[in-house]
């Protein structure tokens, strides 16, 4: 039901997959031996999807956004974004990545940033300037694009890295614990204007995190994983509204399925050891 | 959002603002000038009074304490000569004569005029710090975008800086001399003998020069993290796009850094070159002849000249520096 409803809303017909990963098994080999980093990773994500992917630090939810972008090879199985290869995907320009630290070059200014992506995939000028101006309203930083990256609060500075990585206008956008070393109150902040701008753009997105309250107050589908070997335990749709007031969270809804969540984590025994 | 506002230059004006600042800094260099100042005094005089003593009991003369002191510091040739006698000849020999220059194929001026042999001495410096400096990022530039360049040439670019200087520069001026192009250039007239001279202070000065630009353009084109490279790559950009827009940027401030080094080290590596040159010009060659002749306030002076040249050309450096880092964002 509740998947019909969307996809009227979204005004689009339910469609293949965005990204389609299949047994996928990654082994890094390392000093100490091989490590499974993932074992036996099957996920699909449809087009508008929110995805976070939940589980303790080594179980391979990073590894898998960075196999997704092509940043790492899979050692078995099949994944592929938008129906290419990853390495495909990428030249097509089909995502957009956003990392832990927000990752600006010191000696650019804020609006030469977020035009990095696009000086390097050629846009001309009067595109890349236009490009700069909506991404820096789209994150609410007008004004801010002449400062130099350490004039901007961390919050500030996490907001143009995302609309660097929206500049060129990507379908998906991966996520990878961008606000995990923002306080409580700016990450709340950011959460909110997250999802408002996910509304607007109706972007497919990869997230990453430690977070329970994060992952179930902004996703459409909560992977939980696990580590040694690294591997999904759990997929929750979420039967959350689209439109998500921060206060959603004290709702029983919300509360039933941050248990479910926490319940999967423990299933993996995630915090045994 | 209003944290455009926030940023206001810190102000301490006004006068207690002032004096603040004429303690904390001025105070404490000013100290420390003067307690050197007072130990060189003090080390002349010991070094120089055995000399008084020898002079006196040769005449059969008694001498009073101040005596033996007043004399210890105005010695023609000391042991250790005291600051206002390196000052005197700093003086006279750049301020109170003239220059010298060539008018209508002859030499004028005072021979031993200290702007004179400095700036037969920067020119030299400057062009090999050029050289230098160039070589050395191409070098690193190699290093850091080929694995082979970098097992190949870093150990070559290490064992050049452990031949002492004073044994490969006359190897160089001798090989450098004799250049067939070089020579054919002066019996043409395209160049002078004097600028003959140039070419191998400024390739010795190069030679010392290039080494700490490797080093430092290597650290800093390495300097970008992993997650600055992992964004180029999210791009698809090239090795080319990831070099210009990334790499280069970040090792400014390593380059500035080691530039600096390598400047003052293009500037001892003219005047080692001037020693075995037989050159009659440049700061070098001022030290060698206050060596010949026992010209110990020569050759302080000639030193002191060489160090507020090198100073001289920190400072531009420094200055520059700041102007591009500034460009580049840097809090100032």
């Amino acid at each position: 039901m509740a998947e019909a409803a969307r996809a009227i809303e979204m005004n689009t017909a339910p469609q293949s997959p965005v990204i389609a990963a299949k047994n996928l098994d990654l082994v890094f080999q390392t000093a100490d031996g091989p490590v499974q980093a993932l074992r036996d990773v099957s996920l699909t994500i449809d087009k508008g999807d929110f995805v976070s992917f939940i589980g303790p630090s080594g179980c391979g939810k990073t590894t898998f956004l960075r196999v997704i972008a092509a940043l790492e090879q899979p050692t078995g199985g099949t994944i592929t974004v938008n129906g290419m290869t990853p390495e495909e995907a990428r030249l097509k320009r089909a995502y957009g990545y956003v990392f832990q630290a927000a990752g600006l070059y010191p000696w650019r200014t804020i609006e030469k940033n977020v035009a990095l992506p696009l000086e390097i995939m050629g846009f001309d000028r009067a595109e890349q300037e236009k490009r700069v101006r909506n991404v820096l309203r789209l994150v609410d930083l007008e004004g801010f694009g002449k400062k130099f990256p350490w004039q901007l609060s961390g919050g500030m500075q996490q907001r143009a890295s995302i609309a660097r990585a929206l500049a060129f206008d990507a379908d998906i956008l991966l996520m990878d614990e961008p606000f995990g070393a923002l306080d409580e109150i700016v990450r709340d902040h950011l959460n909110e204007q997250l999802l408002k701008l996910w509304a607007r753009t109706e972007k497919t997105i990869g997230f990453v995190t430690h977070s329970i309250p994060e992952a179930v107050y902004l996703s459409t589908k909560i992977v939980v994983m696990s580590p040694r070997p690294g591997r999904i335990t759990d997929v929750i749709e979420s039967d959350l509204p689209r439109e998500r007031p921060l206060d959603i969270r004290d709702t029983p809804e919300f509360l039933a399925i941050a248990h479910r969540v926490r319940e999967g984590l423990r299933a993996g025994h995630a915090y045994d050891d | 959002m209003s944290a455009a506002t926030a940023y206001g230059a810190n102000d301490r004006s006004g006068a207690a603002g002032w004096i603040a600042a004429l303690s904390s800094t001025v105070l404490p260099v000013l100290t420390i000038v003067l307690a050197i100042v007072a130990i060189w005094y003090a080390a002349s005089v010991m070094m120089n009074r055995a000399w008084t003593l020898d002079e006196a009991e040769r005449r059969g003369v008694q001498l009073t304490v101040m005596e033996i002191v007043s004399d210890a510091m105005n010695q023609e040739r000391p042991v250790l000569p005291t600051p206002h006698q390196v000052f005197d000849e700093l003086w006279s020999t750049t301020v109170g004569e003239p220059v010298m220059r060539e008018r209508r194929g002859e030499m004028q001026g005072n021979p031993r005029n200290l702007v004179f042999h400095a700036y037969h001495t920067l020119w030299p410096t400057i062009l090999g710090f050029g050289i230098g400096s160039f070589l050395g990022i191409l070098l690193a530039i190699g290093i850091t975008h080929s694995r082979a360049m970098d097992m190949s040439v870093m150990p070559w670019a290490i064992a050049s800086q452990t031949i002492p200087i004073l044994a490969i520069a006359p190897i160089i001026v001798v090989v450098v001399s004799n250049l067939p192009a070089l020579n054919n250039a002066v019996s043409q007239g395209w160049i002078s003998e004097d600028t003959k001279l140039l070419v191998p202070k400024a390739l010795i000065s190069a030679y010392l020069s290039f080494f700490p630009v490797v080093v430092g353009m290597v650290a800093g084109l390495r300097s970008p993290q992993a997650t600055d490279l992992d964004l180029m790559r999210t791009y698809s950009a090239s090795r080319g796009q990831t070099f210009w827009k990334l790499r280069l940027p970040a090792s400014v401030p390593f380059l500035f850094t080691s530039l600096k080094v390598s400047i003052a080290a293009a500037l001892v590596g003219t005047i080692v070159a001037e020693l075995p040159t037989g050159a009659r010009f440049g700061l070098g060659a001022r030290l060698l002849t206050g060596s010949y002749y026992g010209q110990t306030i020569q050759i302080w002076s000639a030193l002191f000249m060489a160090a507020i040249c090198a100073a001289a050309l920190v400072i531009l450096l420094g200055a520059l520096e700041k102007i591009v880092l500034k460009r580049m964002g840097a809090r100032s």
